[in-house]
């Protein structure tokens, strides 16, 4: 299986927050305002195989649910391409379009948030697979009951509003919605990160469960690297907008090669290290407003040199053939 | 060691119109001098009320129902306001969650560094600025100076948080409660605000209660664990003893819930059923019906026994599991 | 903030019985003592309206039956027919009781009629211009900015100088100077809705763009219209009362609570107070008791000051 199911190709996504009226006026009176550009997502690649759970792992800011959303079909991409079973999506039409936008759906972080609250639990599974003519307006009922199962949901509560659950099962009511229209292929956007300890490790394994039974493919989107270790296939680490480094998982948490990777691996609290003394990277998460120049990690970087701020670093095969967007990586090759 | 804080029997409900919330229902604990104790627990546990009743900060429909709060050595339980105030961001402190519950979003981060001194103490606006101007510097706030003409909308999330924890070491209380003080922080900066917690505790040997979801983080920091479930404590120990040989199921559970305790690519073990329903809590023992151990015993309320060095709450302790890490 | 304060067993607890939104929505309404109250007045004054031609005296647009012999008689006395003026009578000998109902049905059309259609109007053009976004939306929501620099008192007065007289032509009045209202409300909250993520799990599903919106988008956006619609409604009442007590707003030959209010005026001074101050008393309690189920609603309905 060469040809992977979901790539994208030098994706970018820019959010311009342009000036209104007033804006304008007031900065012709010599306000220090200006149409502000944030780079969100700034050329990205990425290819995912068919069965395949790729982590995206970075912090807040750094532009892991934009791309999510991008490759959920979501947001359009300011630049670049995406294909989807080999075919650029852009180009598609009518029913091919439509078999695309259902094929990829979207597991959403907040479990109050992502449920219409006016619905009924049968209405919010239902909807899109009547309209899509799915299943007839008959069997819609057997169906979702169906479907309700297969999560883990009693059909019987499916004529309750959303706020009558709990996170847990809100979050199942989410997963049953997307697996009602039978997609390939599920963007997990921090799809845990609301829930409680306990409950986590249940939509965990009702993940794992269901790539089983369905053959999904997964881009598992989380800052958490304990939960993306146990689950993903590969991993692609994100700062800033940009892929910093990209490896199975096994290669990145055995022996990550970005010094932000190493940062992350080193400080995320681990049960068997005790009254540890946290040695942190320095300072703040730079503004993606106002990104540093060059390397955009290397204000924070340990090991920066002067070309570190000058240049920007490719993701790009480095020592050991590791794919990494970092200079002195790449200089260790020649 | 001398104890700052004695709680014993602390009960708080609420008296919705749906029905009696025992939110606290119970729940005993003491702090130690330069201590960290974890108090661990999901939504709901009570975690979060048990630290506003340490705090007096219980408003109606809810209130301390009985129990005593000893804090060296006085009782502060439903103490009059006019007492607790001039504990509170004295002798006692407490960090959110949203480091904007203690800041005010109209005043300068000077003037209110500035005030909460002079609130307690009777110094010149100097001495307190130049105190302000440190405490910042020992949180590792860069340019402290520049940063203290700032409004708090200016600082980043985890500037804000590193203020508020600055303000709250600022009359060198003898306690602080910190209420998920990292849970809306990222990985670096969570690591960075637990190093300068960990640094300030050992400096003044503050004692403190680091109340979180998130075991790891209780676990690179605390010396003592509480874990709450519907309200009470169910198992309580040293951070060793508890973290790596659970004794009470729900423990036991939680430990084995994380992924790192599981083989890569396996189900993880979980925990059935749902969080409970504070209104309808079962007769007994409240994990009963989540419980893999359950047995008849189960059926009365257990109480709290000393076993190996901790207290638990527990019929069927579960001595035979020792968690893989 | 509510979460740190009371966490989250509090803020979902709830008996594990289904309740539906209605039902929950039921009971923490009439959890308030006032509301239910002014709610109760509210809907005695819409029967007594309804009711009035059965159980007033005297029909006091059918001038066979208002004899001036019986102007301006104090409260309690006897009129001429025999019947008792518990609330006296008018400078033209009208049964001021009577006169109140039927003009509160006047005043109660008047403000409903228009708070219902403005209501829609407005609703379709916010809805239209938080969907459409870019140049429309600029330009429909300058227009809205625009309207509502003006007083809607004067923009009504405008209206109805423009228009004549007439309960029709006071409908449309009101009508023009209070969509841009619901306009405003309706814009804001849709998007406000239109960026939470059920709105995104819409998009994924390939849900149309209309459906969103009405069935998706709309419906959550009720809440604060219907707190706005009783708001604008005791406002659209008053407005009418301001109209006709200034006399451009409906003809003396059919009184609404404004112009038995003017009538009255010109004998305050003569201690003749009833003739203003009981029409006046009648538009009070409305209006108030609009306003205090207004405010109620706004509080069950509003998540963010919920405890």
């Amino acid at each position: 299986m060469t040809e992977p199911l979901v790539e994208i190709r030098g994706v970018s996504k820019r959010f311009t927050k342009r000036l209104d009226v007033a804006g304008k006026i007031a900065q012709r009176l010599g306000a220090n305002i200006r149409e502000e550009t944030v780079h969100a997502v700034d050329n990205v690649n990425l290819s995912i195989q068919k069965g395949e759970v790729l982590g995206l792992v970075g912090e807040s800011g750094c532009g892991k649910s934009t791309l999510g959303r991008v490759v959920a079909g979501i947001h359009p991409a300011s630049d670049g391409q995406m294909f989807y079973g080999g075919k650029d999506v852009a180009t598609l039409n009518g029913t091919d379009k439509r078999a695309a936008t259902l094929a990829i759906q979207m597991i959403f972080q907040d479990p109050f948030a992502s449920l219409n609250p006016r619905m009924r639990v049968e209405d919010i599974i239902g909807e899109a697979p009547r309209m899509h003519g799915i299943v007839s307006k008959a069997e819609s009922a057997e169906y979702v009951d169906d479907v309700m199962r297969k999560v883990g949901l009693d059909p019987s509560l499916k004529r309750r509003y959303a706020h009558q659950f709990s996170g847990g099962q809100r979050q199942r009511i989410g997963i049953a919605r997307a697996l009602a229209v039978k997609p390939k292929f599920l963007v997990c956007d921090e799809a845990i990160a609301a829930l409680d300890v306990s409950i986590q490790a249940q939509v965990i394994n009702l993940f794992m469960d269901l790539r089983e039974e369905l053959g999904l493919t997964y881009l598992f989107i989380s800052h958490d690297l304990s939960v993306v270790e146990h689950i993903a296939d590969r991993v692609a680490i994100m700062y800033l907008g940009r892929i910093v480094e990209s490896a199975s998982t096994e290669e990145i948490f055995s022996d990550p090669r970005h010094p932000y990777t190493k940062a992350l691996l080193a400080e995320a609290p681990r049960l068997d290290q005790r009254r540890r003394d946290f040695a942190p990277i320095e300072g703040e998460i730079p503004s993606p407003l106002d990104p540093p120049s060059g390397c955009t990690f290397h204000p924070r970087c340990p090991v920066a040199t002067a070309e570190c701020r000058t240049t920007v670093p490719e993701l790009k095969a480095g020592r050991g053939g590791r794919e990494t967007a970092c200079l002195l990586e790449h200089a260790e090759t020649v | 060691m001398t104890e700052v804080l004695e709680v014993s029997g602390l009960k708080t409900h609420f008296f919705t119109h749906a029905g009696v919330v025992k939110a606290v229902d119970g729940v005993d604990f003491t702090v130690s001098k330069g201590e960290v104790m974890g108090l661990v627990g999901e939504s709901g546990s009570g975690k979060s009320i048990t630290g506003f009743s340490i705090l007096g900060l219980i408003e109606p429909p809810g209130r301390i129902v009985d129990g005593s709060i000893r804090f060296n050595g006085d009782e502060i339980a439903n103490a009059p306001e006019e007492r607790l105030k001039t504990l509170r961001g004295n002798r006692i402190s407490m960090i959110f969650q949203d480091p904007m519950m203690t800041l005010n979003p109209v005043l300068r981060v000077d003037t209110q560094m500035i005030e909460a001194i002079l609130a307690h103490e009777n110094v010149s606006r100097q001495t307190a600025w130049e105190r302000s101007r440190d405490a910042l510097g020992l949180v590792g706030i860069p340019s402290p100076e520049e940063r203290l003409q700032a409004y708090p909308h200016q600082l980043s999330g985890g500037m804000r948080q590193r203020v508020a924890i600055a303000t709250a070491f600022l009359n060198q209380p003898d306690l602080i409660i910190a209420d998920e003080p990292t849970t809306a922080l990222d990985v670096t900066i969570q690591a960075q605000i637990i190093h300068e917690a960990q640094k300030l505790t050992k400096r003044t040997g503050t004692a403190m209660i680091w109340i979180t979801h998130d075991l790891a983080v209780v676990a690179g920091l605390a010396d003592r664990i509480s874990v709450m479930y519907a309200g009470r404590i169910v198992e309580q120990g040293g951070i060793d003893d508890v973290i790596d040989r659970p004794l009470h199921p729900y423990t036991v559970g939680l430990l084995g819930s994380v992924p790192t305790a599981n083989r890569r690519g396996q189900r993880l073990f979980q925990i059935e059923g749902m969080t409970p329903n504070m209104l309808a809590l079962p007769e007994g023992c409240a994990f009963g019906p989540r419980c893999q151990a359950l047995t008849a015993a189960c059926s009365k309320r257990p109480p709290i026994k000393d076993v190996d060095g901790r207290s638990l709450r527990c019929f069927n302790p579960q001595r035979t599991k020792e968690t893989t890490l | 903030m509510t979460d740190t304060v009371t966490d989250h067993s509090l803020t979902t607890a709830k008996s594990p019985k289904v309740e539906t939104p209605f039902q929950r929505f039921r009971a923490e309404f009439f959890e308030s003592r006032i509301a239910t109250a002014a709610l109760g007045i509210f809907l005695i004054i819409v029967l007594l309206a309804i009711l009035a031609p059965w159980i007033t005296p005297q029909n006091p647009y059918d001038l066979g039956q208002v004899s001036v012999m019986d102007g301006r008689l104090p409260p309690g006395s006897e009129a001429f027919d025999g019947y008792t003026m518990w609330l006296g009578s008018d400078g033209s000998g009208r049964d001021l009781y009577s006169a109140i109902l039927y003009g509160l049905r006047i005043s109660l059309t008047v403000g409903l009629a228009s708070g219902v259609i403005a209501l829609l109007i407005g609703m379709a053009i916010g809805l239209v211009a938080a969907y459409a976004g870019g140049r429309t939306e600029a330009f429909i929501m300058r227009i809205v900015d625009l309207q509502l620099s003006f007083p809607a008192s004067l923009v009504a007065l405008m209206m109805v100088a423009a228009l004549g007289k007439g309960v029709d032509k006071i409908i449309l009045a009101l009508v023009i100077a209070q969509w841009a209202y619901y306009a405003r409300t309706v814009r804001a909250t849709a998007l406000v809705e239109r960026g939470k993520e059920y709105v995104e799990a819409a998009q994924c599903l390939g849900i149309s763009r209309s459906r969103i919106v009405f069935r998706h988008i709309l419906p959550n956006c009720m809440a604060p219209l219907i707190v706005v619609g009783t708001v604008q409604t005791a406002s659209a009442i008053s407005l009418e009362a301001t109209l006709s007590f200034l006399g451009v707003g409906l003809p003396q030959t059919e009184p609404s609570i404004g112009v038995l209010i003017a009538n009255g005026f010109e004998y305050m001074l003569s201690g003749r107070y009833w003739i203003s101050v009981f029409p006046g008393v009648a538009l009070l309690m409305t209006v108030v008791s609009i306003n205090l189920v207004g405010d109620h609603l706004r509080d069950v309905l509003n998540p963010r000051l919920k405890r």
